[in-house]
Formats: structure tokens, sequence, C-alpha cells
């Protein structure tokens, strides 16, 4: 049978990002829930976090940050064929997201598809763009994490309500020529089904529910290994990276992991202080925002890491467009 | 070969002075984790899992809720790794 042709490799062209508009401040909080504002920040490292409308949905958010991306890559709506949200909120199980925000951004009749890998979604999204375009399946791909957290959290529960928290963020994957222009690294993949448990919504009515010393001991101790094998398999020494740009899961996990990658020159992002969780949004929402401090040198390389509910997880180097 | 407990105070000291962030000269064995050395319980996972590293004696979460003094540890790396 005929096969399709590949490519060389493939490069982020550029990025997007979007946060609603509603700040929600550590003292907000503790106003109902029995908290406060030092025991926050010290024990999640989050100062304030950005929740959705009532009538602001998932995608709503995923076709701001798209839209952002797609117009910062120079590119048409008619150049991109696929299109990948990675979201574990979305607002119903049929219709997917990703067909909406596509016809929503102008994007004439591509593949489209979402992606729950819940914390780790946008990097095993992105593996997914990078395949597609290497071998010739697709031409151009808009990936985008989006997530309405605040719609799933239990705002009586004080261990869950100061941690999640609402965003988008997206980038545009296009094919390079050469190899050595190849911008986007091997992933390195996984998933821990026996801690399932450990972060889960029971039922259809149900709350985020998670073992946080659980999760983050899992978190300090599993993947340092997951991202230093992520450098080797790009070829980048982790003295190499720009910056470490893990999952905001928590502020404390993000800097114990930085802490053994053996990156100490690795700007690492703590986007988490006023973006809260974001989930699959964070890694993209993250990046967008220090592209846009003017933090990123074009061409350095950046490890991304995601991680958490399934348990799965997901590592790759970068290259900054 | 058996650790003394002089020998797990110093490796304890170093692992707290890495996570926390607490001069290894401050943890002394009569110190509690929570009130005198102000560390929480994410650091003392943190504790748990380099102690495992460095001890080769693992720390489960219900156990570590009850180790509440830098002896308590002791205790438990000394006697833990000798039934190992």
């Amino acid at each position: 049978m005929r096969q399709t042709e590949g490519t060389a490799g493939a490069r982020i062209l550029a990025f997007g990002g979007y946060q609603p508009a509603r700040v929600v401040t550590n003292d907000e909080l503790a106003a109902t829930v029995d908290t406060n504002d030092e025991w926050i920040r010290s024990r999640v490292g989050i100062a304030s976090r950005r929740i959705a409308g009532p009538d602001e949905t998932v995608a709503d958010m995923a076709v701001q940050a798209g839209g952002k991306a797609l117009a910062a890559s120079g590119l048409s709506p008619e150049d991109i064929d696929l299109v990948i949200v990675a979201t574990c909120t979305p607002e119903a199980q049929i219709p997917n997201t990703a067909a909406t925000v596509a016809r929503r951004l102008g994007i004439n009749a591509p593949g489209a598809y979402d992606m729950n890998a819940a914390c780790a979604g946008f990097c095993y999204a992105l593996a997914n763009a990078n395949d597609a375009v290497r071998t010739g399946t697709a031409g151009n791909v808009l990936v985008i994490g989006a997530e309405k957290l605040s719609q799933w959290i239990d705002w009586t529960d004080r261990s869950t309500c100061i941690i999640f928290a609402d965003g988008a963020g997206a980038v545009v994957v296009s094919p390079v020529a050469d190899a050595d222009e190849a911008g986007i690294g091997p992933v390195v993949w996984g998933s821990a089904g026996d801690m399932a448990d450990k972060i889960y919504i029971p039922d259809r009515d149900g709350f985020i529910i998670q073992e946080g010393q659980a999760v983050f001991r899992w978190a300090t101790t599993a993947l340092h290994p997951v991202a230093k094998k992520a450098c080797e398999r790009a070829g980048v020494d982790p003295t190499e990276l720009a910056a470490f740009v893990p999952h905001q899961a928590n502020l404390r996990i993000v800097e114990a992991i930085a802490r053994k990658i053996g990156a100490p020159q690795a700007l690492v992002a703590d986007d988490i202080v006023t973006a809260g969780n974001t989930s699959s949004a964070s890694i993209p929402l993250a990046l967008s925002r220090m592209l846009e401090r003017g933090e990123l040198a074009s061409g350095a390389p950046v490890l991304l890491l995601g991680f958490g509910a399934g348990i799965c997880y997901a590592g790759q180097v970068i290259k900054v467009p | 070969m058996a650790m003394t407990d002089q020998e797990i105070l110093t490796g304890l000291g170093e692992i707290v002075d890495e996570v926390a962030g607490v001069p290894a000269d401050q943890v002394t064995p009569e110190k509690t984790f929570v009130d005198d050395l102000d560390i929480d319980s994410l650091s003392m996972v943190e504790i748990a899992v380099a102690a495992q590293d460095k001890f080769g004696v693992e720390i489960p979460d219900d156990q570590l809720k009850d180790l509440k003094t830098v002896q308590d540890v002791i205790d438990y790396v000394r006697r833990t790794a000798v039934s190992a």
C-alpha cells in the first residue's frame, strides 16, 4: 500500500496563551475556607490564580490561545490540517472540543480530536503532533491545552480549591526541511495505573480528589529520571538547557525536580505563582508568558515535563521558536 | 554493616540542610521537626525520600507521621536497617 512521504522533522513555530480575566487571591479563598495566604504560598507556591467566568467555556479559552498562536506563527487557518486539544475538563463527552475550536478559528475541516492525559496532556499532544508532521500525516498542527478545572472543584475542600485554576496555551507545529532545524525532541512517556486512585473524580457529579502527600512523594522521586532521559534522547545535556518548564503542579514539586536534573543554569518556570495549576494548559501557558517577557532566546533548548492524573507523564526537549 | 547513631545523625543533618535549608548543626536528637526545626509535612516527605537514598531504608507515609523528633528518625533508620 502507498504510504505518506515523511519530513525531516518538526518544530514549534509559535506560542499563544490565554488567562481568564478574574484573579482570585489567597485572601479571597481564606474568606470562605479555613486557610491563609502564608500557608498556601509555602505549601503550593500560589499567590493568585485565574478563574473563568460562569459562561466561559474550555472551547472559548482554547480559541483565544489557539488564535494567538496561529497569528504569531504567520500561517493562515487554511494551512492547519490537524487540531489536537489536550483537556480533561471538556464541556461534554461529545461533541469534542477540537472540532468546535477549529471551526471557530476558521480552520476548514481539519483532523480534530481531544486527548486526555490530564496534566501530562500537552506533552502527549505535542508528541502526537510531532509524529504526525514527521510521518507526513499532517502538514501543520495546532496543539492546544485548555482547562476549566474550576467547574470540577469542591470550593469547600481547602486541599484542592487553593490549587486548581483555568486557562489555555497553544502551539503551532510545522515541518522542517533539514533534520538540523528540528525543534521537538523524542518524547519519553509512561504511566502508573496502580496510582489511578491518587488523583481522580469519582463520578459525573463529583469533584477532584487528590492524595497530596502520595502524589508529592511520587512526583519528587519518579520524575527526574524521566526528565534526564528526555534530555539524553534529544542529545541535549541538562547543563545546556536554557529553561526547565515542568507542569505547574505545585512550586515545591517543581523545585524538587529541578534540583535533581543537574541543570543549575536553567531558568525554572514558576508560572504557578500567578496562574495556579491549570493542568494541560500550564506548560504552554508558562512558556508563552516567558516568551512575552523576553526570557528565552530563539533556538534555546527547553525541557518540558508533564505529569498528573492517570498517573500519566511525558517529557521532551524543544527549541524556542 | 550497622550504622551508629552518630553516623545517622550526620547523614540526616546533611539531608535536612539540603531539603529545608536548616543548618546541619541545628539538627540534634531532641529537636522536633515541625515545632523546633520549622519543617512541614511536604519537606518531611522529601527528607524520607532522601533518607531512602542515603540509608537504604524506606520510610512509608504511614510511618512518617509518627516520626516527630530527630531521635525518632535515628531509631527508625537503625531498627529498620538492622532488620533488613
